[in-house]
C-alpha cells in the first residue's frame, strides 16, 4: 500500500493534498491490495453500490412527478408511467431496482455466511452491514407504500400495528406512527419523508462498512489472513474493478429483463388497485424479500411474541460473529458447518415459501419447524460446532492451492469455476 | 454443486406438496395467442381498435377508464386511430368544463386533451345504478388482477349456469373463473352483439380477445416501447458483457491466477 508515501505530481494537487487529502484517498482506492483469489460471489459488493446509486438517481427523479397525498398518490403514478417521458422506464427500473437490490444483499449476506467474513477482525463491517440491511427493509417497505394500491394500504396497516403488541403504550405508539386513527394522509407523508431519508443515511453507512473493510482488507475464499501487499494479492485498480464491471453487467442483464419484459411479476397486481379502506384484500402479503421474517412473525401464534421472533431473527445476525465459536472462517474448511450452511439456505427459502402462502394448516406447521430450525441454527448448532468439529487443515497461503499444490485446491478451484 | 442439487429436490418436493395441498382450489384459466407477448410483442391494430368499439359500446356504459385520454387513441403504441377519427370520438360526449368568466358552470364538447369521459358522476352513483357493486375503473384493469389478461379473457368467456346447490340472489350470476365464482355483472358479451367495421366476425371469443387487448393497452400504453427498448438494452449489455470479458481475460493473465 502506497498510502503514506503517495505524493502528487503536480504543484497544485501537492497544495490541494496538503489540506484536504482526497488525492491520498484516490490512490489508495485505486492501489487497495486486494486478495487475488476472490470468486464473483465477491463482486456483490461493488453490484449493491450501484444498486443504491440507481435507487437514489430513479427515486430523485420518481420524486419530482409523484404526489405524496392519499387522494393524488395512485393518480400521480399513473401519470408517471403515462405522460412522464419514459416515467414507465424510471419507475421499473426503481421498482424492480428494490427486488434487485435485495436480491443482490442475500447473496453478500449469504457469502459472508458460507466464507466466514464475519469473523474476528471483521466484526463491525458485519455489524454496519445487519444495520444498512434493517434500514433497507425500512425504505423498501414505506417505498411500497407510496403507490397507494391495496396492498400499499394494508401492508402498512398490518405492519404498523405490529407496534400495538408491546404491553401498555402500543396503542398510542401505532397512532402516533399512523399521525391519526387510521393509516391516511399523515402516514403517507411522513412514510415519504423517511422513504427519501434512509436512502441517504444508508449511502453514510455504506462509507463506513467501506472504511472498515479496508482496515484489515478482505477476506477470501480460503478464509485465512493474506500479507498485504504480497504475491498474493493484486491492486484494486484494474483487477477488481474490472472483475466487478464484468459481474455488474451480467447483473445488469438480468435487471434489464425485469425490467422490459416483466416488470410486474415481482409485484403484487392487487397494489394497481387503489387503496380503499373499506375493502380488505384477499391475502395480505409483502414483497417476496421480507417474506422469511413475514412467516417468523406468523408462525407465532402470540402477537407480542411472533414480533420479538421476528425482530430476534434479524437481530441475532448481529451476535453473529460471537455465536460462530469455530476460529476457521471458510466453510471450505469446515466438512460440517458446509452441511448445516446448505440446511439454513434451505429454510430460509421454505420460510419465504411459506410466508407467501395462507398461514393455516400444513403451511403453518412448516413455517413453525423452520421457524424454530432458524434458531437452533444460530443458538445452539453454531456454539457448538465450534467445538466439536473437526476441520480441514488450512493452507499456508492462498497462493499455495491458487496454484495448485495444496490437496483441497481442487475443491476451492471447482467452487471458482462454479461461480 | 451436490448440495445445490439437495437442496433443488428438497424445494421440488415441497412445492409438489403445496401444489397438491392447492390444486382443488385452482382453476385454470383459459388463454389465447397473445399478439403482445413475447421479446417482441406488439399490439395487433386491428384487434386494439375493435376493442375500443367494444369498450365504447359495452363495456363504457358501466365502467369508466379514468386515466386514458382522448388524444392517446391516435398516439404511436396504441390503435393508433387518425387524429381525426380521435377528434370526432371526442367530440361525440360532453364535459362539465368551467366555471367561465360570468361564474358559471358550462358543458362544452370533449377535447383530445380530456379524460375518458366518466359512465357515472361518482362511485355512489356507479353502485345504486349496479346493485350495490361497484363496476371496477378500466385503466389498469389488466394488471390489477392476478392472471391479467388471461384472467379478463376467462371472466368475459367463463359464465355458465349455476352448478346444483349453488344458489345466486337476484341480479348475480355464475361465472367459472371470477374468483368466489359469483359475479354481479351479466354476462356482456354475445355473438354478433357490435358489427365490426372490418368485416371481422364478432364472435364472442373474438370480442373477448379484442376488448382484453385494448386493456392491456390501456394498462401498459408503453408496453411497445418498452419491448422495443429492452431488446436493444439488453443486447447493447451482452455485446458490452462479451467486450469486458476478454479485457478481463487480458487484465488477469498478468497474474498466475485465474478468473
Amino acid at each position: 500500500m502506497s498510502d503514506h508515501e503517495y505524493v502528487p505530481k503536480s504543484k497544485f494537487g501537492k497544495w490541494f493534498n496538503d489540506r484536504l487529502p482526497l488525492l491520498t484517498l484516490a490512490s489508495h482506492l485505486t492501489d487497495y491490495p486486494t486478495p487475488k483469489n476472490l470468486n464473483y460471489w465477491w463482486t456483490f459488493g461493488g453490484i449493491l453500490t450501484f444498486c443504491l446509486i440507481t435507487q437514489i438517481v430513479t427515486g430523485l427523479t420518481l420524486a419530482m412527478h409523484y404526489i405524496a397525498h392519499a387522494d393524488l398518490a395512485f393518480e400521480s403514478v399513473e401519470h408517471i408511467m403515462r405522460d412522464v417521458n419514459y416515467g414507465w422506464l424510471i419507475r421499473y427500473i426503481h421498482a424492480n431496482g428494490a427486488s434487485m437490490f435485495f436480491l443482490a444483499v442475500y447473496i453478500h449476506i449469504f457469502r459472508s455466511l458460507f466464507y466466514g467474513s464475519y469473523k474476528s477482525p471483521r466484526e463491525i463491517i458485519w455489524i454496519i452491514g445487519i444495520i444498512i440491511y434493517l434500514l433497507m427493509m425500512a425504505a423498501a417497505f414505506m417505498g411500497y407504500v407510496l403507490p397507494w394500491g391495496q396492498m400499499s394500504f394494508w401492508g402498512a396497516t398490518v405492519i404498523t400495528n405490529l407496534f400495538s403488541a408491546i404491553p401498555l403504550v402500543g396503542e398510542g405508539i401505532v397512532n402516533w406512527l399512523w399521525g391519526g386513527y387510521s393509516v391516511d394522509n399523515p402516514t403517507l407523508t411522513r412514510f415519504f419523508t423517511l422513504h427519501y431519508l434512509i436512502p441517504f443515511l444508508i449511502l453514510g453507512l455504506v462509507v463506513l462498512h467501506i472504511w472498515a473493510l479496508h482496515v484489515p482488507g478482505n477476506n477470501n475464499p480460503v478464509g485465512i489472513d493474506v500479507k498485504k501487499p504480497s504475491k498474493d494479492t493484486v491492486p484494486f485498480h484494474p483487477y477488481i474493478v474490472i472483475k466487478d464491471g464484468f459481474a455488474l453487467l451480467m447483473f445488469m442483464i438480468v435487471f434489464a429483463f425485469f425490467v422490459f419484459y416483466s416488470p410486474n411479476i415481482l409485484g403484487h397486481a392487487d397494489n394497481y388497485i387503489e387503496a380503499n379502506p373499506m375493502v380488505t384484500p384477499a391475502h395480505i402479503v409483502p414483497e417476496w424479500y421480507l417474506l422469511p421474517f413475514y412467516a417468523i412473525l406468523r408462525s407465532v401464534p402470540d402477537k407480542l411474541m411472533g414480533v420479538i421472533a421476528m425482530l430476534s431473527a434479524i437481530l441475532i445476525l448481529a451476535a453473529l460473529p460471537w455465536l460462530d465459536t469455530s476460529k476457521i472462517r471458510s466453510a471450505v474448511f469446515r466438512p460440517l458447518y458446509k452441511q448445516f450452511y446448505w440446511i439454513l439456505l434451505a429454510d430460509v427459502l421454505i420460510l419465504g415459501y411459506v410466508g407467501a402462502m395462507p398461514a393455516e394448516g400444513l403451511y403453518l406447521l412448516i413455517a413453525r419447524v423452520a421457524t424454530a430450525y432458524y434458531f437452533i441454527h444460530f443458538l445452539i448448532i453454531l456454539p457448538i460446532l465450534g467445538f466439536k468439529e473437526k476441520t480441514i487443515p488450512l493452507p499456508l497461503s492462498i497462493t499455495e492451492p491458487v496454484l495448485g499444490g495444496f490437496p483441497k485446491a481442487a475443491i476451492v478451484k471447482k467452487k471458482e469455476s462454479l461461480n | 454443486m451436490k448440495n445445490i442439487f439437495k437442496i433443488a429436490c428438497l424445494i421440488a418436493l415441497l412445492l409438489t406438496g403445496a401444489f397438491q395441498v392447492n390444486a382443488e382450489e385452482k382453476v385454470k384459466l383459459l388463454k389465447t395467442d397473445w399478439s403482445f407477448k413475447g421479446l417482441f410483442g406488439k399490439f395487433d391494430r386491428g384487434s386494439l381498435q375493435r376493442g375500443y368499439q367494444v369498450y365504447s359500446e359495452v363495456c363504457s356504459s358501466c365502467h369508466s377508464m379514468k386515466y386514458v385520454s382522448y388524444r392517446n387513441l391516435f398516439e404511436p403504441g396504441g390503435p393508433e386511430f387518425t387524429e381525426d377519427q380521435v377528434k370526432a370520438i371526442a367530440a361525440s360526449f360532453e364535459v362539465t368544463d368551467g366555471p367561465n368568466n360570468d361564474g358559471e358552470m358550462f358543458v362544452r364538447q370533449a377535447k383530445l386533451s380530456d379524460k375518458f369521459v366518466k359512465p357515472f358522476a361518482n362511485v355512489k352513483a356507479a353502485q345504486a345504478a349496479n346493485g350495490g357493486a361497484y363496476p371496477p375503473d378500466m385503466s389498469v384493469l389488466a394488471k390489477a388482477r392476478s392472471g391479467g389478461v388471461n384472467y379478463i379473457y376467462s371472466v368475459l368467456l367463463g359464465y355458465e349456469d349455476a352448478p346444483a346447490g349453488v344458489t345466486l340472489d337476484d341480479g348475480v350470476y355464475y361465472n367459472k373463473y371470477m374468483y368466489g365464482n359469483k359475479i354481479k355483472m351479466s354476462e356482456p358479451l354475445s355473438d354478433g352483439l357490435v358489427e365490426y367495421s372490418d368485416g371481422t366476425v364478432a364472435s364472442q371469443e373474438q370480442m373477448a380477445k379484442d376488448v382484453t387487448t385494448f386493456l392491456m393497452w390501456t394498462a401498459e400504453p408503453h408496453l411497445e416501447a418498452r419491448h422495443k427498448m429492452g431488446f436493444k438494452a439488453i443486447l447493447y449489455l451482452i455485446i458490452l458483457t462479451i467486450l469486458v470479458y476478454f479485457s478481463m481475460k487480458k487484465i488477469w493473465s498478468r497474474v498466475e491466477s485465474e478468473v
